[in-house]
Formats: structure tokens, C-alpha cells, sequence
């Protein structure tokens, strides 16, 4: 599985949606209705998965940041 | 079997000021709305105090537990009160509760672990009750966190409600209700929340300033709980040679709707199983478990005698958390 189809794994589980609904260029906030408390928990199950540390949500404002956020701590 | 005596539940009795602020009320001076608060913590109003003190709403949650029983004041041997808004730091809220229902014989102090206090005192006092000559025990958990909020930070300040609960423990009974128990601290992450903070003051140093109220990393604790709490249940239950479905409630702090519910969901039991009242109090810290207790027993879900399990689970400041698995 890739780092994408994790995290959409992850995220469609938490925010109860169809994986269609979320792709790379989604926008948590604005195209999923999700607030602070979700994305906490978004990320920490992410944070859970590829055991890494997400230090803030600032700036991950669609999938794609989240993927290129953990690839980045993976590599 | 060791040689320590049963202890069960005798009663529970609680006391809310008559005071509510609806979140539209905090709108008034606060950049907020019933919205933003309603669906990030579930709450929808909070009970506030105006003119009582914590002591004030533990001897009236007191009186309601012992009124229930049927239990004279003066046969109460032990007074434990969990609090983390007491009245002053000396005398105790448990001496000055102690005092109004005149539990003349009883032994009398105050125990804070913050929002944990209540599982805390719970265990302290099932202990020392088995262990005492004497053969009742009351545990109380009281609150006036309207008085450590800073009524201008709108990220705490719609959290909290005023309350207490109070719980009558009986020895040499044929119920054991304490079958087992998982509680913890960790102090190295205490700054994630701090409330209270006094400055070194004496003729010798220089007075720093200090926030007096209560301060919180949300995303902190949150993580802690949700690291910490579904894990801490499993043990206490599969410790204890059950399984997550052989428990009828969950009874988990109330601090916040989301946050139960995501508990819920990690440990994969229905959400029915997780009652709740924050909708009407608001986080009572210390006072929200027993509240919640007296309310389901109020409301016939929950019957003393009955047998049924329940797990007991506090978390919060300190940080500190903990459950109790309890045989009704």
C-alpha cells in the first residue's frame, strides 16, 4: 500500500467517508468538513501507522500535504 | 481471599448550582457560538455557582448520598473529597464538609488529582475503609472551576460547570464492588495543563508573575487521551479476567463528547455504552463522575444491588489517569 492509500484509509475511516470522496488534491477543511478535533485525530492515528511525529497542523490543509509530510519523515 | 473486608456502593447523591449559562449566554462576551461549541465538545450549557462554594455543593451532594442509605452522619468514619478548586488551601473542603453534616468521628482530607480525583479517592478509600474499624466511608467529588477559568479565554472558559457527587462506601457487606483497578501518572507532561500556579513570595526573592488560571494545550491532552484511556480500560477489564463486552457502562469522565466517542470507537464497543451528561454540565472535573453515576441510578439504568459492571474511568491534569472496575 502506498503512503496515499493509507492515509485515505485512515482518513475515510475517521470522517466516515466513501474513498472516492477523498483523493490527493482533498481539502480537509473545506471539502470534508472536518475541524481541529479531527484532523487530531487524523493525525494521530497517521502519527500511529508510520510511527512518526506530526509536530503541528499547521500548513496540512489537503491529502497530498499529509503524504508528502510523511514521506518526508520516512525518507 | 486476603483478609480485606467487602466494600460496596451503599448510595450516590449529587448537588448542581441552580444557576445554568447556556452557551448562547457566553456569546455575550465571548467571540463564540452554540455551534462551535455544541459540536466540538457536545456541551450545551453548564451549571454555575453564584453565591455557594465548593464546600457548600459537597455537604448538599453529602447530605443526598446519606439521606439515600438511610446512614447517620456520625457513623461515617472517613470524608475524602477529590477537588482541584477547593475553598482555601487549609482548612480542607473535606474538614468543612465534614463539619456541616456533623461527622463527628470521621477522619477528613482532601485529595487533588485533578480531573482523576474521583477514581483516586475512590481507591484511597475503599483501602483505608477495608482496613479502619469504622464502616462508613464518603467520597465526594466537588467543583467550582468557574472560579479557575479565565472567563476571557473562550478556549477553556466554554468547558467547564460547577457541581458535585457523592459516593457512600459500606464495609462487611455481601457485595465486593471493587474488583479491580489500573491508575497512573505522569508528571513529566504536567504542563499541559496547569491551573492554580502561586508565586514564590517572601522578603528574600522577586515576585514573578503568574497566571492564576487554568491553562490548556487541547491538542496535548487530547492526544494523551486518547493514547492513554482506551488502553487503561482494556487492562483494567482483561486484568481482571473479563472481556471489553461483559461491561454494561463505561462511565468516563466528561470532558468532552468528541473525545468519548472517540474512546469508543478505539476500543470497538457500541457508543450506547458510553452514558453521557456533559450536554448539561459541562466538565465537572472531579465531580463528573460521580454526578454521571447518579444520574443513570436516577434514571433506572443503573441499580445498586444489581450486579451489573461498570467501569469508572477519570483523566487529566497532573497527568494523571486511572479506571475502576466495579461489581454493582
Amino acid at each position: 500500500m502506498s503512503t496515499f492509500e493509507k492515509i485515505q484509509e485512515i482518513i475515510v475511516d475517521q470522517l466516515d467517508k466513501e474513498p472516492e470522496e477523498v483523493q490527493p488534491s482533498t481539502n480537509f477543511r473545506e471539502e470534508l468538513d472536518a475541524d481541529s478535533l479531527d484532523l487530531f485525530q487524523i493525525i494521530n492515528d497517521i502519527e500511529d501507522e508510520f510511527d512518526i511525529k506530526i509536530e503541528t497542523e499547521e500548513g496540512l490543509n489537503t491529502v497530498e500535504d499529509i503524504v508528502k509530510y510523511v514521506d518526508e519523515q520516512l525518507a | 481471599m486476603s483478609s480485606q473486608k467487602k466494600v460496596k456502593i451503599r448510595s450516590v447523591g449529587k448537588y448542581v448550582p441552580d444557576k445554568v449559562l447556556t452557551n448562547d449566554d457566553l456569546t455575550e462576551w465571548l467571540d463564540t457560538s452554540d455551534e462551535w461549541i455544541t459540536s466540538r465538545t457536545g456541551i450545551q450549557q453548564r451549571h454555575i455557582s453564584t453565591v455557594e462554594s465548593t464546600a457548600d455543593l459537597c455537604t448538599k451532594a453529602a447530605h443526598e448520598a446519606l439521606k439515600k442509605a438511610g446512614v447517620a452522619a456520625e457513623a461515617v468514619g472517613l470524608v475524602i473529597v477529590a477537588t482541584m478548586s477547593p475553598d482555601a488551601q487549609s482548612p480542607s473542603v473535606a474538614c468543612t464538609v465534614q463539619a456541616n453534616i456533623g461527622a463527628a468521628q470521621a477522619m477528613a482530607f482532601d485529595i487533588n488529582a485533578a480531573c482523576s480525583g474521583f477514581v483516586y479517592a475512590s481507591s484511597v478509600a475503599e483501602k483505608m475503609l477495608s482496613a479502619s474499624p469504622y464502616q462508613y466511608a464518603l467520597v465526594i467529588g466537588g467543583e467550582v472551576m468557574s472560579k479557575v477559568v479565565d472567563w476571557q479565554d473562550r478556549s477553556t472558559a466554554v468547558l467547564f460547570g460547577d457541581g458535585a457527587g457523592a459516593m457512600l462506601l459500606e464495609k462487611n457487606s455481601d457485595t465486593h464492588s471493587f474488583i479491580g483497578e489500573d491508575i497512573h501518572a505522569d508528571g513529566s507532561r504536567g504542563r499541559s495543563l496547569v491551573s492554580g500556579e502561586t508565586a514564590l513570595e517572601n522578603p528574600l526573592t522577586i515576585k514573578r508573575e503568574m497566571n492564576p488560571y487554568l491553562q490548556m494545550s487541547g491538542r496535548d491532552i487530547f492526544d494523551f487521551v486518547i493514547r492513554s484511556v482506551p488502553k487503561n480500560i482494556r487492562t483494567v477489564v482483561e486484568d481482571n479476567g473479563l472481556d471489553l463486552e461483559d461491561v454494561d457502562y463505561f462511565l468516563l469522565h466528561q470532558a468532552n463528547a468528541r473525545l468519548i466517542k472517540a474512546v469508543s470507537k478505539k476500543l470497538k464497543q457500541p457508543i450506547e455504552k458510553f452514558p453521557q451528561n456533559i450536554q448539561y454540565f459541562g466538565n465537572t472535573s472531579a465531580a463528573s463522575i460521580p454526578i454521571l453515576l447518579d444520574d443513570l441510578i436516577e434514571r433506572g439504568d443503573i441499580q445498586l444491588g444489581s450486579k451489573q459492571t461498570l467501569v469508572l474511568t477519570g483523566f487529566g491534569g497532573g497527568l494523571t489517569w486511572g479506571s475502576l472496575l466495579i461489581n454493582l
